[in-house]
């Protein structure tokens, strides 16, 4: 029943992350002044590049072929550890919060792996400022997530959950820097602005778009669903840890309704605050992003401090 | 500095003689045209550049089996043309290029439609000529067939030789000519060190489409249609230009009320496109809230226009001699309540620019175009004033309607993105006001003056002001009131080299945002 719950929600994660973007993209275009795609529009896309054959170019190599694979699948392994409407997860007992950060690290190097592999020059600079950014994000994101595990006593995410769960509403400083740290990587790591632009067509300032711009048909589909995944992911990370009021902790129908009302009621809710945030800010220089990760860094840092000082003797 | 009159020409005339130099000072109408011998062409330059000149353009012409060589030099908006003339088979001439750098591109794209040899220049690799024709074969003399020799497909281009870059940890890399985005077709050629541009290389001439050869043998009408697809941003300012010359050849005069209609049109190009430019400077750094509303704003400008004058974008509403329509009472009042909006909700969009500190982040002190090198290139228009020069035809070369009221031109100094986004602003707002004072001068009267055919080798030089800077077309007529030659000079010639500068020590990704901030045209680049 457990490991069946977990595949369900898996399988919820994929299905549902179009959703979310399909939602981001209609928040950010209402905040324009502009009409909105329909929220089914990701979907539409999905389907349409999956039925598209894909062209790749003369010089690639079985890397770039297979590449598309393996990132969707190790995305898709982060999603199983993260507990989405229903907390007591096998998977999450199985894998901790550090493998999840791991499958995300296993994605990016297949993707940077295929953006050089193609030998252009934009793959080539999109690959490099790829990994100069994860550089950066990286220990950010493991700094929030000790500061959490660290009050939990646990890397695994449903303990970690239920933990906060069963402490009540308590304003912990710690929670509230780590909070910080992470919606900043969450935004790095996805490509968002003011990191990366994903609506942009001037292939010199990508990042994320640089690598996968000789990518078509199945291959596209597979990366752009990754992508809309890890940005649910993020979402739900954020959602789940820090607010994690409304999720199930029991299988029964009722409760796990419940819970996914939650969840996409807080998912709305979070990219309401980013298309705001996306259509308050230009994209920064790509020198300052190092400025922008080592702030989340220090946060995360700072939390840590202070569940330490503040925290942990009692 | 500033004269108010010509005087200037009278010294240099005479330190002109002094070196030397035997000056035939042949009397047209309404330009001042001098004649030297072919090999002083390379010392008239150094004289000229002593005096401090502005180079504004060169080209050449096979006209009764010689070739006319000839450029055009300005100071205190008074324009000199220098002409030679090379009655030889395989012709050449010493370059001016090592003294103007302005000349560079100019005597290239001569040298490849001509076959004109400029001895001593700088960079003689080919420029306008890809490979749709051969090296031997000169599409600008007479004997080249209009329609040419293509073959079927035109072959790629992979032998022009770009500047290389060696050393450890530099790269390239090759951008265009065919863009995600949709916008004309041009290459870039970045050297790069880590993000670091070390130099960037323009390699222009994709949207060469033969306008100076498919110009020969028109009629005025059909000519002014010409002129007005040279750039399809700028088909006011081009046709204007074009009728403008073909009127000085013709000697004609333009009714008063046809006047002011141009500058009407004029004025609202410039700020539809103006309003453009600003939107695409703020999306190109994601900033994707101002670009909507400038678009938004363009778009209500562009219905307006096509409500009133029967086309968006306004083509061929300026005919030689005239324009093509009349605004009536109605259309003036439609204008003026727009001018009003207009100025409300640009100047809450503006503030919400001017307050957001993450897009200033972004546009001030990137893409830095000093003084020096804006005033050695002849950069013009908003390129030019956004980096301190202060020349506008409309002020400084007036014609009318813009002679019978004082121009305000607007100038920024700091001479980066944020420079070359406000004074954009700040021209808006005078063309607005311009505009305006235009209604108010309407007065009733003819649209379009009578057509005279002008003696055969009669010629003309049209100046005026289009939005992205002056653009100087030259025109020569033949008998039977059929085109000879036609030169259009579009800004944008002297504002790319201009962008090869003004991106060096700024970063790869940051070249988007300082090209839009130049936004040259291609097409009228290319001819």
């Amino acid at each position: 029943m457990n490991w069946l719950m977990a595949a369900f929600q898996t399988l919820l994660f994929a299905a549902l992350a179009p959703l979310l973007a399909g939602w981001l993209k209609w928040c950010k275009c209402r905040l324009q002044n502009r009409k909105a795609p329909s929220l089914l529009q990701p979907y539409r896309d999905l389907f349409k590049l999956t039925n598209k054959q894909p062209v790749v170019a003369e010089q690639a190599s079985w890397l770039f072929l297979i590449a598309p694979y393996i990132i969707f699948s190790a995305t898709v392994l982060a999603a199983t550890v993260v507990p989405l409407i229903a907390v007591d997860l096998p998977t999450s007992a199985s894998a901790d919060v550090i493998v999840m950060v791991g499958f995300f690290a296993f994605a990016r190097f297949f993707l940077a792996l295929a953006g050089l592999d193609i030998g252009t020059a934009f793959g080539g600079m999109g690959s490099s400022r790829e990994m100069t950014i994860s550089s950066l994000a990286e220990p950010a994101m493991l700094m929030a997530v000790f500061t959490l595990t660290m009050a939990a006593s646990t890397t695994n995410l449903s303990i970690a959950i239920s933990h906060v769960l069963n402490e009540g509403l308590v304003l912990r400083p710690s929670f509230v820097f780590a909070l910080f740290a992470l919606i900043l990587v969450a935004i790095a790591e996805t490509g968002r602005v003011p990191v990366d632009n994903p609506a942009t067509h001037l292939e010199l300032t990508m990042i994320h778009e640089a690598m996968i711009l000789e990518y078509s048909g199945r291959h596209l589909a597979l990366i752009e669903w990754a992508s809309q995944l890890k940005l649910m992911l993020y979402g739900v990370l954020i959602a789940n840890i820090f607010f994690p009021w409304g999720i199930a902790e029991t299988f029964g129908a009722q409760a796990l309704g419940f819970g996914l009302l939650a969840i996409m009621g807080k998912l709305a809710l979070l990219a309401i605050f980013l298309a705001i945030s996306e259509t308050l800010v230009a994209k920064m220089r790509l020198f300052r992003v190092q400025e922008y990760l080592s702030f989340a860094y220090l946060l995360g840092l700072l939390g840590m401090l202070s569940h330490i000082i503040l925290e942990a003797s009692r | 500095m500033k004269q108010s009159n010509s005087s200037w020409q009278a010294d240099f005339l005479e330190k002109v003689n002094a070196a030397g130099i035997t000056v035939e000072q042949i009397s047209l109408p309404s330009i001042t045209l001098w004649q030297i011998e072919s090999s002083r062409w390379q010392q008239f330059a150094e004289l000229a550049v002593q005096q401090n000149l502005r180079w504004a353009a060169g080209w050449a012409e096979h006209y009764q089996e010689q070739f006319f060589i000839k450029a055009c030099f300005e100071q205190n908006g008074f324009y000199i043309v220098l002409r030679t003339i090379i009655n030889d088979a395989s012709p050449e001439l010493p370059t001016q290029a090592t003294v103007y750098p302005a000349a560079n591109r100019s005597e290239r794209h001569t040298q490849d439609m001509f076959g004109i040899n400029f001895t001593g220049h700088p960079d003689n690799r080919r420029w306008t000529r890809h490979k749709a024709w051969s090296d031997h074969s000169f599409p600008l003399r007479r004997d080249f067939p209009v329609q040419g020799a293509p073959e079927a497909v035109t072959p790629p281009d992979m032998d022009y030789s770009f500047v290389k870059s060696h050393g450890a940890g530099t790269y390239e890399i090759p951008v265009g000519p065919v863009h995600a985005g949709i916008i004309e077709p041009g290459h870039f050629r970045f050297q790069a060190v880590g993000e670091l541009i070390l130099n960037l290389e323009e390699r222009l001439g994709y949207v060469h489409k033969g306008i100076e050869k498919i110009a020969e043998g028109r009629a005025p009408e059909s000519l002014a249609r010409l002129a007005g697809r040279v750039s399809g941003d700028t088909t006011v300012g081009h046709c204007w230009a074009a009728c403008m010359a073909m009127e000085q050849a013709a000697d004609i005069k333009i009714p008063p009320r046809a006047a002011l209609i141009r500058g009407i049109l004029a004025e609202r190009e410039r700020i539809a496109n103006h309003m453009g430019d600003m939107g695409a400077i703020c999306n190109d750094v994601a900033f994707v809230f101002a670009q909507m509303q400038f678009t938004r704003l363009r778009e209500l400008w562009l219905r307006t226009q096509a409500k009133i004058f029967g086309h968006r974008l306004l083509m061929d509403c300026i005919i030689p001699g005239g324009v093509n329509g009349d605004l009536s009472e109605d259309d003036c009042i439609l204008m003026k309540q727009e001018i009003i909006r207009l100025r409300s909700e640009l100047s809450e969009i503006l503030q919400a620019v001017d307050m957001n500190s993450s897009l200033e982040d972004r546009l001030y002190t990137a893409g830095y175009l000093s003084p020096d090198i804006a005033a050695a290139f002849g950069t013009l228009g908003y390129v030019g004033r956004a980096s301190g020069q202060d020349f506008d035809v409309r002020r400084d070369a007036s014609y009318a309607p813009y002679n019978q009221l004082t121009v305000k031109v607007p100038l920024e100094a700091q001479g980066d993105i944020a420079s070359r986004f406000w004074v954009r602003n700040k021209e808006i707002n005078v063309a607005l006001k311009l505009i305006e004072k235009f209604i108010d001068q309407l007065s009733p009267g003819n649209l379009i003056a009578d057509w005279k055919t002008p003696l055969p080798g009669s010629e003309g030089l049209g100046i005026v002001e289009g939005w992205r800077g002056e653009i100087i077309t030259y025109i020569r007529f033949d008998a039977d009131n059929k085109i000879s030659r036609f030169y259009p000079r579009d800004p944008s010639a002297l504002n790319w080299p201009a962008l090869e500068k003004l991106v060096l020590d700024n970063i790869v990704p940051d070249f988007p945002v300082c090209n839009k901030s130049l936004n040259g045209s291609y097409s009228g680049n290319d001819l």
